[in-house]
């Protein structure tokens, strides 16, 4: 059966380590053939409830999705990945209290990834909570291709920030911003995105987090004469194009208002693209 | 391709196996096909067209239910023009029969519809969904009584060249599908699907359909008494079913076939999985 090289898989996948880091439990799978398709702002969708495979879901039939925070391809259990939960409802908090050693039925890596500069342009990557794992990736493929990389994070707290060491090594500087002031500065990403903007001059803006926050950043970029590339966190039930559920209402290329779907015409969007005001009112 | 002696007649035509693709499960096909090939498979059934294009219903669309989906989609769909122009072509190659499921809102428009969609290279079959969950809300052609689906059956005939198979899709409500479907196949439907979502609210009491394992004993009772009050009716069973165990109980019951939906948002190989589990393959 032939497959577009680059198209997702559906396998069953093991649980090889499971480790709490502040607010958020950070899963490392074996997952085959996944890690070899993985492009930045990809994600994967995971049965969760231990539904048994080949009966069609058990009671929780929903897939629920994550952003590929890492990829080794290397290792003595073949290629894995790192995904990172926060534990806030049924699905999350499942996969929170499970065992390494455990199967999963995962399917990935899906979405459109997000688009790299073709030139050693400067770019900014703001990212807030959990969502920041869609970054990190990303910041090693750009500064492989030379691109000086800024990044922006941010959270509610410190419990809620991620790997803050790992972030520094990737980029030139880092700016911090938690909404209580626990680290770095306190306020949100709007309070200092035109301040870092300036700063970092950056011809490309690349965002992960809530829909409020893309917003801003699709705004500021447009501001700044910048291009915005912005990785949407919608609810997904199938998260891989076949149910129409996702819907983001988008501007096409000829000026149209169409709706999109997260999963598989994003999860990133260019920010001039996406209709927030519609997002917000959806 | 199947080997022949697991091909199975349907409304005078053969397919390939016994397991179809419900409609507004499968997206436009192309998203399917990345985990195995259709032709695997007896049929498509593509989501349901209307004359123009629908932008579909406000987020969220599908919630998850203990065992079940609840979906609000609102027949969002690029208008049969587009779907000829753009999805259609593209669905005609893949070597499995393309079953192209209507709605619309007057007769008349149903008539123009068929119209339309007969004539396109590809089509092999006309599936007429009498069994929306809001046809009131979205303003569809609303199918309350027996007589209601046995005018939209007439009406579609009407424009339907001899040699196009007419498929009717019915609710799954116990008490009436058996006079539904008398009805709808004394009108000249070739054969009846049943059923569809069982009507539903979503928590927030918005109309809903709710899908999924959830309704499997109640589509097979009405697929058993169906056969049962009809022993030459043709009847493709829908409704829940996610294994080959399962659909081998809806087989057993009576019907020629099986579709299936829900299961693919859970688990995009659920078709293939169960069309080879058929087959007796490894």
């Amino acid at each position: 059966m032939s497959r577009p090289a680059r198209g997702p898989l559906h396998v069953s996948g093991e649980l090889l380590a499971s480790k709490r880091v502040g607010a958020y439990r950070h899963l490392t799978l074996v997952a085959p053939g996944i890690p070899e398709r993985f492009r930045p702002g990809t994600f994967v969708a995971l049965s969760v409830g231990g539904s048994p495979t080949g009966q069609g879901g058990g009671e929780h039939l929903a897939r629920r999705c994550f952003w590929i925070h890492r990829v080794k391809p290397v290792g003595a259990f073949g290629a894995t990945i790192d995904l990172v939960v926060e534990p806030v409802g049924t699905g999350t908090r499942w996969l929170d209290a499970l065992a390494p050693g455990a199967t999963l039925e995962l399917t990935g890596p899906l979405g459109r990834p997000f688009a790299l500069p073709q030139e050693p342009v400067s770019c900014l990557l703001v990212g807030e909570g959990y969502a920041t794992a869609a970054l990190l990736p990303l910041a090693e493929r750009l500064r492989e291709r030379q691109c000086p990389v800024t990044l922006l994070v941010a959270a509610d707290d410190e419990a809620h920030l991620l790997s803050a060491i790992e972030t520094r090594r990737a980029a030139r500087a880092v700016t911090v911003v938690t909404a209580d002031g626990s680290v770095g500065r306190r306020g949100g990403v709007a309070d200092v995105l035109d301040e870092v903007l300036t700063q970092s001059a950056a011809a490309v803006v690349y965002a992960a987090g809530p829909a409020r926050t893309l917003h801003a950043v699709a705004e500021a970029a447009e501001r700044h004469g910048a291009w915005s590339q912005t990785a949407l966190e919608q609810p997904l039930t199938c998260a891989t194009g076949l149910c129409h559920g996702c819907a983001v209402p988008v501007v096409g290329e000829d000026g149209a208002a169409r709706t999109a779907r997260a999963c598989v015409d994003g999860p990133v969007f260019r920010g001039d693209r996406v209709r927030w005001v519609d997002l917000a009112d959806a | 391709m199947s080997a022949p002696e697991h091909t199975v007649e349907l409304a005078g035509l053969t397919l390939a196996g016994p397991v179809l693709v419900a409609s507004g499960c499968g997206g436009t096909g192309r998203e399917l096909a990345s985990y195995g090939a259709l032709a695997e498979l007896g049929g498509f059934v593509t989501r349901s067209l209307t004359l123009n294009p629908r932008a579909g219903g406000p987020v969220p669309r599908l919630w998850e239910s203990p065992s079940g989906l609840l979906n609000a989609i609102g027949l969002q769909n690029p208008g049969v023009e587009q779907f000829l122009a753009t999805e259609m072509p593209w669905l005609a190659q893949q070597g499995t029969r393309i079953v192209v499921s209507i709605v619309a809102s007057t007769l008349g428009e149903y008539a123009e519809l068929t119209r339309r969609v007969a004539g396109a290279p590809g089509v092999s079959a006309i599936e007429v969904n009498l069994s929306v969950p809001d046809a009131a809300g979205l303003g569809v052609f609303d199918v309350r009584e027996p007589f209601h689906a046995a005018n939209v059956v007439a009406a579609v005939l009407r424009a339907l060249p001899r040699g196009v198979p007419l498929l009717a899709k019915l609710r799954p409500d116990p008490h009436r599908v058996v006079e539904s479907a008398r009805c709808v196949l004394d009108a000249g439907a070739s054969a009846v699907v049943v059923g569809n979502s069982l009507l539903a609210a979503m928590p927030d009491g918005r109309p809903a359909g709710l899908s999924g394992p959830a309704l499997r004993p109640v589509a097979l009772r009405c697929v058993t008494d169906v056969c049962r009050a009809l022993p030459e009716a043709e009847v493709v069973a829908a409704g829940g079913i996610g294994s080959a165990e399962e659909a081998r109980a809806f087989l057993a019951a009576g019907a020629r076939a099986v579709q299936i939906g829900t299961a693919l948002l859970h688990d995009p190989t659920t078709a293939a999985r169960v069309a080879a589990d058929l087959r007796g393959a490894p």
